[in-house]
């Protein structure tokens, strides 16, 4: 009866500020400007056209390139964090952490004084002799955004995974004659799947819908679908095409996820971390 | 039983922090502005002269209030939209007729700004702040003079130049070019829009919001389309810039105070307005903001240097193509669907 009464609140809480309003961006995506009863497949239909199409294709691409990357990054980082030395290791964590403290926004600022024309980037290249580079302003300036805000949600799940992980289970593929490249593959990396899946999709998820990176990095030029969503809502006032392509980018991440997911119970039957 | 007593407790706690915001009778005006578009000091200066407070928010663009007075929420007693968003707040009837005899100071204001299109005879609105969009250029770095929208499609100046991250102000920069209206409703002319801004793009260094003036500050960008007042702000600090309006015409703005339907302080409001539109406190805000007033006790009190310059108060000769943008109603949606294409080319 208490443990009822006590999960009260985060039912209320759960129903107020997550079912509402994915009822009402449902409802907004099945209806069209000034007849909001009406069911309508309309805005559903005008993504289908290639302009649109061709920006969910830019933004998937892109994300998946700064997943990649960041997994590439994030797995030695973590491997190099869980194997220091317990006294060492509290310090690099945090410093991994810190820097996750100060705004977003002001982190991406700073990379624009580090790239643009007489940035710091452009200055050390004058010393040297070279000639100056625009870096800023170019794909490759937003995903160096993106791998550089969105790599610490990788690392911090797969060191997670990693300093928790049974050792005698290697010391016993030792034993048994592996050598270090097979412990890893049959049995490190195997284990660690859970946290990389949940790193994966952490980065992921807010790489696909990013605005302001792209906004800052690209100078505006670059659109990707969460600049399609914001012109919706905050321009255009058409509210109704904004929660149709919402509801996309929504069920296209959830069947990722749960492909991804089948993956990771395949690879591994126990062992903690699942995203679900 | 001890439990339904915490929650008679909260309930209670709950009922008298409520009440708690009621008891105090003191008005508390809820200004809702631009940002960086008034002087804070003078908030200050009217609460001593009338006792009422003044609780100040900004936003950053024209559509974001709108959303934000269209969808609830709060009740705003002022707003400053500008000229096509009042146009349409009116068409959807959400802004409180004013009552000029509570605004005597509104003789203040220059009969040019008095009775535009967009609000016939003052009814909603009253004129705050006007300008120009035009085009800022370093001399340094550039060394013809800039009369045209030309220059933005000329390669010698690829990578050096900024365009604005607005939907309709780029969109009008290319009809301008073009020779048409930027109210224009034909999709055909919107099309050879387009067609302009995309061959554009490989040209342009960066579509740009609130950060123009530091890339101009920087040598970042050589040049970029911007409002008069930035243009203001940067070379009343820096010699080495000029502004240009363009010959083919540009964009005419004006920014009027307004009370938004559902404002509970409508009397207070009006003698909010009417401390605006004073002489001394007009300049206060001009000194500040850096945009042209229109408010002729407050030109006398301003630098005479400033007259005549194009980024302040220009010749009226220069602004002959000026038109106000008007409010294109559901056209806006095909504009949206052009810059789309622009952005996602």
């Amino acid at each position: 009866m208490l443990k009822k009464l006590s999960s009260g609140p985060y039912w209320l809480w759960s129903f107020i500020f997550i079912v509402v309003p994915i009822m009402l961006i449902i409802a907004f995506s099945f209806s069209v400007p000034g007849e909001a009863f009406k069911f309508s497949l309309d805005n559903y239909k005008r993504f289908m056209e290639p302009v649109y199409l061709k920006v969910l294709a830019r933004s998937v691409k892109i994300a998946v390139e700064a997943t990649l990357i960041c997994l590439a990054v994030g797995y030695p980082m973590a491997m190099i964090l869980a194997r220091m030395h317990l006294k060492y290791r509290t310090i690099a964590v945090m410093l991994l952490v810190v820097p996750m403290w100060m705004n977003f926004l002001l982190r991406t600022y700073a990379w624009m004084t580090i790239l643009n024309k007489n940035g710091i980037l452009n200055h050390i290249l004058s010393f040297f002799g070279l000639p100056q580079m625009t870096f800023l302003y170019s794909e490759g300036a937003v995903l160096l955004g993106m791998v550089y805000n969105f790599l610490p949600f990788m690392v911090l799940p797969i060191y997670t995974v990693l300093t928790k992980m049974d050792n005698s289970l290697i010391e016993a593929a030792e034993d048994l004659g592996a050598n270090r490249r097979t412990v890893f593959r049959k049995v490190t990396f195997p284990l660690s799947l859970p946290g990389v899946l949940s790193g994966v999709s952490m980065v992921f998820m807010p790489a696909v819908s990013t605005f302001v990176i792209s906004d800052l990095l690209y100078g505006g030029q670059y659109m990707l679908v969460g600049n399609l969503i914001q012109q919706q809502f905050l321009v255009v006032n058409d509210w109704h095409f904004g929660s149709a392509i919402s509801m996309l980018l929504m069920v296209m991440i959830l069947i990722t996820m749960s492909i991804m997911n089948r993956l990771g119970q395949d690879g591994v039957e126990q062992g903690g971390g699942n995203i679900w | 039983m001890k439990k339904k007593w915490l929650i008679g407790v909260l309930l209670m706690v709950l009922v008298m922090s409520v009440s708690g915001c009621k008891k105090d009778d003191q008005v508390v005006l809820n200004v809702y502005n631009w940002g960086d578009y008034i002087d804070e000091s003078i908030f200050d200066t009217f609460e001593e002269e009338t006792g009422i407070k003044v609780n100040y928010e900004t936003y950053a663009t024209n559509e974001e209030m709108y959303t934000k007075i269209k969808n609830g929420g709060s009740n705003y007693d002022i707003a400053i939209p500008s000229d096509y968003m009042i146009e349409k707040m009116i068409k959807e009837d959400m802004l409180e007729p004013l009552n000029m005899d509570s605004i005597p100071n509104f003789a203040n204001i220059d009969d040019q700004f008095k009775d535009l299109a967009f609000d016939p005879q003052n009814k909603y609105s009253i004129p705050y702040f006007w300008g120009t969009v035009g085009i800022i250029y370093n001399t340094d770095l550039i060394e013809e003079e800039i009369d045209s929208w030309d220059a933005l499609w000329n390669p010698k100046y690829a990578g050096m130049f900024t365009m604005v991250d607005s939907q309709r102000d780029s969109i009008m920069v290319a009809l301008k070019k073009l020779g048409y209206s930027m109210n224009t409703k034909s999709v055909a002319e919107l099309e050879e829009a387009k067609a302009l801004l995309i061959e554009q793009k490989p040209l342009v260094l960066a579509y740009v919001g609130d950060n123009v003036k530091d890339m101009l500050i920087s040598g970042e960008a050589a040049m970029a389309v911007v409002w008069s007042g930035e243009a203001s702000t940067v070379i009343q600090e820096y010699d080495n810039f000029k502004y240009a309006l363009p010959k083919e015409g540009s964009n005419k703005w004006f920014d009027n105070i307004v009370i938004p339907k559902g404002s509970e302080h409508v009397a207070e409001a009006h003698q909010f307005i009417d401390f605006l539109c004073r002489g001394d406190i007009g300049f206060l805000n001009a000194d500040y903001v850096g945009y042209a007033t229109c408010n002729t006790e407050t030109m006398e009190l301003l630098d005479p240097a400033l007259m005549g310059t194009t980024y302040a108060y220009p010749d009226k000769a220069l602004l002959e193509n000026f038109e106000v943008f008007l409010d294109p109603g559901d056209f806006i949606s095909e504009y949206d669907r052009v810059w789309t294409e622009i952005k996602a080319n």
